[in-house]
């Protein structure tokens, strides 16, 4: 991340002048709820980087990767502008602890086999297409404009997620026993996708942000539909997970930081 | 690998990269059906230089003509220099012929 990302040149963001100090803190966390989702994620598919089933696929996550951290790297230098605190892209990615981190818990589950892969990125970015069409709206066009530019690629992924995904549930008896374990083990944490926080409401009424409980029915009625084309059965989320917008994250997370940040925290400031 | 890679047909991709270009080959690749295929060929072809369109064709849907035929293909073409477009002056303003 050697080049810096200029969004309008400003210090601080025009949307952050008129908030009260704990709005703005709201709405800090808000912003790197979205950039460590993008950042997590994309890290994850990272790793798929050399091992995907087939050249052509490889090629395919990894380009989601990259719009992924794209995204994140537009986010997380919003976030500091917002927070006018001096922190930088970089500083947000590399220089906070696991208990910093505000990424939905779905972000940091293991790759597993393609099919975890594949029913993971279509859940979440169903879930970012909803949010990103909403956010495209937002009274503040810092994030309208973020959300408008990740909509065109978030389109995408989840096109291709949800193909693979229809090929797999509709595929051999091996493929759909794989795909349904797969949404059966990722469901219970697609609960927390749609679970505003308190501190959120003012954001909401102010029409920063979207309340993401708007975002089931859409969302839902997009996944009954690839489901049902991948003769896939819906699971129950019996145990629903929680937490990643307050820090709790399950233990993944500390190794995907241990593997991201290492050569800030053992070279602080290294550029190459 | 190579054993599930061979299931999947092979597909020819052509990409045109503006508008009022025609398409050009630019490889192949494998997919399994026709919609994989184009995802396929947008991450393989398109990422950098943005296309403006794409095909995708099976590959044994492509009828190719013998390299034994070149001679007579090929060949009455060369020795009349008035059938080259480079015998003719193209005025500057005429782009992409």
């Amino acid at each position: 991340m050697a080049e810096t990302l200029t969004m309008t040149g400003e210090e601080t963001a025009p949307a952050a002048a008129g908030l009260s100090a704990a709005d703005r803190t709201a709405y800090v966390d808000y912003l790197l709820h979205l950039g460590d989702a993008g950042l997590i994620l994309g890290h994850r598919l990272s790793e798929w980087c050399g091992h995907g089933p087939i050249l052509e696929e490889d090629i395919a996550l990894t380009n989601i990767a990259l719009d992924l951290i794209g995204q994140a790297r537009m986010l997380l230098t919003y976030a500091g502008r917002v927070e006018g605190a001096g922190r930088d892209e970089d500083a947000l990615a590399y220089r906070r602890d696991v208990t910093d981190f505000r990424n939905p818990l779905i972000c940091e589950q293991p790759n597993g086999d393609f099919a975890m892969t594949v029913a993971r990125q279509f859940l979440v970015s169903a879930w970012a297409y909803e949010l990103f069409s909403a956010l495209e709206r937002s009274a503040d066009p810092d994030l309208a404009g973020i959300a408008a530019k990740s909509l065109k690629e978030v389109s995408y992924h989840r096109r291709h997620a949800g193909e693979w995904l229809i090929r797999l549930g509709d595929g051999t008896d091996e493929s759909k026993r794989r795909a349904q374990d797969a949404l059966d083990d990722l469901w219970i944490f697609t609960d927390e996708l749609f679970e505003p926080e308190d501190a959120d409401r003012p954001l909401i009424d102010a029409g920063l942000v979207v309340d993401p409980a708007t975002l089931r029915a859409p969302w839902e009625a997009m996944v009954d539909r690839v489901l049902g084309e991948a003769t896939l059965d819906k699971p129950e989320a019996e145990y629903p997970r929680r937490g990643g917008r307050r820090g709790a994250h399950s233990e993944y997370l500390g190794y995907i930081l241990a593997d991201l940040q290492f050569l800030q925290r053992a070279y602080p400031d290294a550029r190459w | 690998m190579s054993d599930r890679k061979a299931e999947w047909p092979l597909w020819e991709v052509f990409v045109r990269s503006r508008q009022g270009l025609a398409h050009k080959h630019v490889g192949s690749l494998h997919a399994p059906d026709a919609e994989m295929a184009i995802q396929n060929a947008r991450d393989v072809y398109t990422r950098r230089q943005e296309g403006q369109s794409l095909w995708v064709v099976r590959s044994t849907d492509i009828v190719a003509s013998s390299p034994d035929d070149k001679g007579e293909l090929f060949d009455p073409a060369n020795d009349k220099v008035y059938r080259h477009p480079t015998f003719y002056d193209v005025p500057d303003a005429v782009e992409n012929m």
